[in-house]
């Protein structure tokens, strides 16, 4: 299946984001207007190219299955889910875009969408349409995961805001939020570079594409063979994370040159969390308990992916509450926002590549 | 100090339960012990765990911590009494956050709107103002229709400088946070309720048998109060492949003796009787059962004369209308053929049964094959008749999950509430709207001013558009 059309625009969509990241990054460093024009273009060149890849998946898929529309849409596993996540994120993104007339945040979003489709193409996970299998055999499908993906890419939008409004708003390299948004940035930068250079040696030294993400997951870094590349990797993630936190301030001085206050990062954070929470709740929590209940016999068995939803749920209702109270304003809402984002990138990749239960589908 | 000392004990109880900090602890250590909940994988057996805290904290250490989280109850840790205990303890702080805010709320919700005087307005976090020549007697009416063109019913009352609208919508949204904490409150009765009044049992049943009782987990029966009967079960496969489109079971219920229900189950579409729910979960094939199986075949002549059959493994029939008869001398529960083209049976499941069949007739030359189950190619015979495969019958089970939970219902209505709740907190608003109309030397001045609990960018919109509408009314009254 991978000469199939839905591939070509994939792939002619994961180019489009990667140099959308590129570019966005480019703009954000030289603040020229052209750059930012020709990165929204690329971004929604990427988009368009995107939508017409997965509506030819669902066609495809649906000529495969011939079970109706409903029973063929693309999100029954970790892939197309992958794919849709980029979607809507960058859907979202574009609003916002659009909306705050401000190209800003697409130096932190395209890189997760960057992230997102490297993670796909390292992990050599199965690109192939799978038929459903008997559980997923509902129309449950749809609204399910669809709806939790939509809230994960709004929590992923919160995650970006929330760290700039970090950068933003700490100036002293002593302060417990600082080092907070440095050593998560680090973080993500780090696994960032290790996860591409896993994907450099897995393009060119191993032969089998079958072998996943489990088996492989920085086996080029930090979980090299060689103890010396690994100490390495240690003793270089420390520098960078060194380096950014010593640096810091410098981004912090380009994000506030766009004329990007941190009341409109607070807002976005908010709002986000705001659309996400609900449609979480309901897609991602309801409508699962409600399928669950019918393919299963329980509507919650406390089963890894409901647990770690709920523990996700537990920190977004957390930041709802906090905003709230007195003193949790400002800084202190804005990490557990980032927080909130770790704990669904858990309950969506790490539960399924990590440990095991009944919603095993999304490791396949 | 004093007044701290005099508090009762259950004013104590009581704050301690309406503070934050005590809230962020319960959120905290549910969260935290949950997450030991997935690590540690629930209700296995010993050893599975053992080799997952090796991995994590080395050989040595993993013995003595297994002991030490086994005897804290982590290795069912969601049915612990303590883990139960925090969620109860969650709950109740719910319910008393929720009293001891709830009045305050209730005091905001049913109190009216008051007019406000003009310094106030202009202290609104949204406010317009437009001015027009004349008297604001004479443009009260279209104020007031501009007001209603918003959705606002406005009251009136006079001013010292003319007079003032006032108005607000939707002051009940202020109660969705409550109602999204009541449902949480109603999910956990109902959970409770499939608790105390419900069961969760299994029941395998061989095709063709009768079951009156289902095994919870530990083996005990429960009885059901009617039988259960599996008349069939089948696995369709997508195309020529072994992966599974459908696990489909025939089931019959009776009840005294008399047969009240039928329905083919299969995943996502389970047979509810009496309350009783049974779930297609698994299926297997019954131990050494084989050569207890029925073959099930519809046995058809060249000239379509057909008539279904019953026979066993060893069992011969006859292609009806003519004396050619056919033997059943062998079986394979899965049936393969290696590179030589040499028959083998790849596992002892019933993935692709098939029979071998010698055929003698009396007029033409004797031969004989397999004819497979899942492919029909094999059931046309070289002299124009056809032996259709049909089942394989009596050797598998189908594992039924088997619940009755009285408390599911409640639980789905909580899901609802939440819903409401949830769409009236973070999509409704709490708005308010004072216009006021005010004679100045000779002009009259417009001013409006606006404040929402939320939301407060598609309320700014209303706002211009009133604006907009009373420039318009302004124009009209020149």
């Amino acid at each position: 299946m991978s000469g199939s059309a839905s591939s070509v625009f994939f792939g002619i969509s994961t180019i489009a984001y990667v140099l959308a990241m590129v570019l966005y990054i480019g703009y954000l460093a030289f603040r020229k207007k052209t750059i930012g024009v020709v990165a929204t273009t690329v971004t929604i060149a990427g988009f368009l190219s995107q939508t017409l890849a997965i509506l030819l998946r669902w066609k495809e898929f649906y000529d495969i299955g011939q079970m109706g529309w409903l029973r063929a849409v693309p999100l029954t596993n970790l892939y197309e889910s992958l794919i849709f996540f980029v979607w809507c994120l960058i859907l979202a993104y574009l609003v916002i875009e659009f909306k705050y007339k401000n190209r800003t945040f697409g130096a932190f979003i395209t890189p997760v969408a960057a992230l997102v489709l490297a993670f796909i193409d390292i992990s050599g996970m199965s690109k192939n349409i799978q038929p459903l299998v008997p559980a997923l055999q509902s129309n449950w499908l749809l609204a399910h995961v669809m709806m939790s993906f939509i809230s994960y890419s709004m929590f992923a939008v919160s995650f970006s805001t929330g760290l700039m409004y970090l950068i933003v708003k700490t100036e002293k390299r002593n302060e417990p939020a600082y080092i907070f948004w440095t050593v998560m940035l680090s973080i993500f930068i780090i696994v960032l570079c290790a996860m591409g250079l896993d994907y450099l040696t897995f393009k060119f030294s191993v032969k089998s594409q079958e072998e996943l993400i489990k088996g492989y997951l920085f086996k080029a870094t930090f979980r090299n063979s060689s103890s010396a590349i690994s100490l390495l990797s240690w003793a270089v993630s420390a520098a960078l994370t060194f380096v950014i936190w010593r640096f810091g301030g410098a981004l912090r001085k380009i994000i506030t040159g766009f004329n990007i206050s941190a009341e409109t990062l607070d807002e976005i954070t908010y709002k986000s969390i705001a659309m996400g929470f609900p449609i979480f709740t309901l897609g991602g929590l309801i409508f699962g308990a409600i399928w669950a209940d019918q393919a299963w016999g329980k509507y919650w068995t406390w089963d890894p992916k409901e647990t770690w939803s709920l523990i996700t749920w537990f920190f977004y209702a957390f930041y709802l509450h906090s905003r709230l109270m007195r003193g949790w304003r400002g800084k202190k809402v804005a990490m557990v926002a980032v927080l909130g984002f770790v704990a669904v990138i858990f309950t969506y990749l790490g539960v399924n590549l990590l440990l095991s239960g009944l919603h095993s589908y999304g490791s396949q | 100090m004093e007044k701290e000392k005099n508090k009762s004990f259950i004013d104590r109880v009581w704050d301690l339960f309406a503070s934050v900090k005590f809230a962020v602890v319960i959120f905290s250590v549910i969260a935290l012990t949950s997450m030991v909940g997935t690590v540690v994988e629930q209700n296995v057996e010993p050893e599975k765990n053992l080799t997952v805290l090796a991995k994590l904290f080395g050989e040595s250490a993993a013995p003595t911590l297994y002991s030490i989280l086994d005897k804290l109850g982590f290795m069912n840790m969601y049915h612990s009494w303590w883990f139960v205990t925090f969620l109860l303890l969650f709950a109740m702080n719910l319910i008393v956050c929720s009293l001891d805010r709830l009045p305050r709320i209730l005091k905001l919700v049913r109190e009216p709107i008051r007019p406000l005087s003009e310094e106030h307005i202009e202290k609104m976090s949204i406010r317009r103002s437009v001015l027009f020549k004349g008297k604001p007697s004479a443009l009260k009416d279209e104020v007031a229709s501009a007001i209603r063109k918003i959705g606002f019913r406005p009251s009136e009352s006079e001013t010292e400088k003319g007079l003032q609208f006032y108005a607000e919508k939707g002051s009940f949204t202020r109660l969705g946070v409550y109602i999204t904490h009541l449902s949480i409150l109603i999910i956990l009765a109902g959970a409770i309720i499939g608790l105390y009044f419900g069961f969760n049992a299994y029941l395998n049943l061989p095709e063709g048998q009768t079951s009156t009782v289902a095994y919870k987990d530990g083996g005990a029966e429960v009885p059901l109060g009617f039988g259960i009967r599996c008349d069939n079960f089948e696995v369709d496969y997508y195309g020529d492949s072994d992966m599974p489109k459908a696990y489909k079971s025939w089931l019959t219920v009776f009840k005294n003796g008399k047969e009240v229900m039928n329905k083919v189950i299969s995943v996502n579409d389970p047979l509810t009787y009496e309350g009783i729910t049974f779930y297609q979960s698994s299926f297997g094939t019954v131990p050494d059962s084989m050569d207890r199986g029925v073959v099930v075949l519809t046995v058809a002549s060249k000239d379509g004369k057909s008539e279904q059959v019953n026979t066993r493994v060893g069992g011969a029939f006859t292609i009806p209308g003519t004396s050619e008869t056919g033997k059943i001398t062998n079986f394979s529960p899965a049936l393969s053929f290696d590179q030589a083209g040499r028959p083998y049976t790849y596992d002892r499941n019933l993935l692709n049964p098939a029979i071998f069949v010698e055929f003698s007739s009396p007029a033409g030359k004797p031969f004989s094959g397999w004819i497979l189950q899942r492919y029909p190619q094999t059931w046309n015979l070289p002299d124009g008749g056809r032996v259709e495969f049909r089942s394989f019958w009596g050797v598998q089970y189908t594992g039924l999950q088997v619940r009755k939970d009285p408390g599911v219902l409640i639980v789905y209505l909580g899901c609802i509430i939440m819903a409401i709740g949830l769409y009236i907190t973070f999509f409704m608003s709490h708005r308010r709207l004072w216009v006021s109309l005010a004679e100045e030397k000779g002009t009259a001045r417009i001013l409006i001013g606006a404040s929402a609990n939320r939301n407060r960018a598609s309320y700014e919109k209303d706002i211009e558009k009133l604006a907009g509408l009373l420039g318009e009314a302004r124009k009209g009254g020149k």
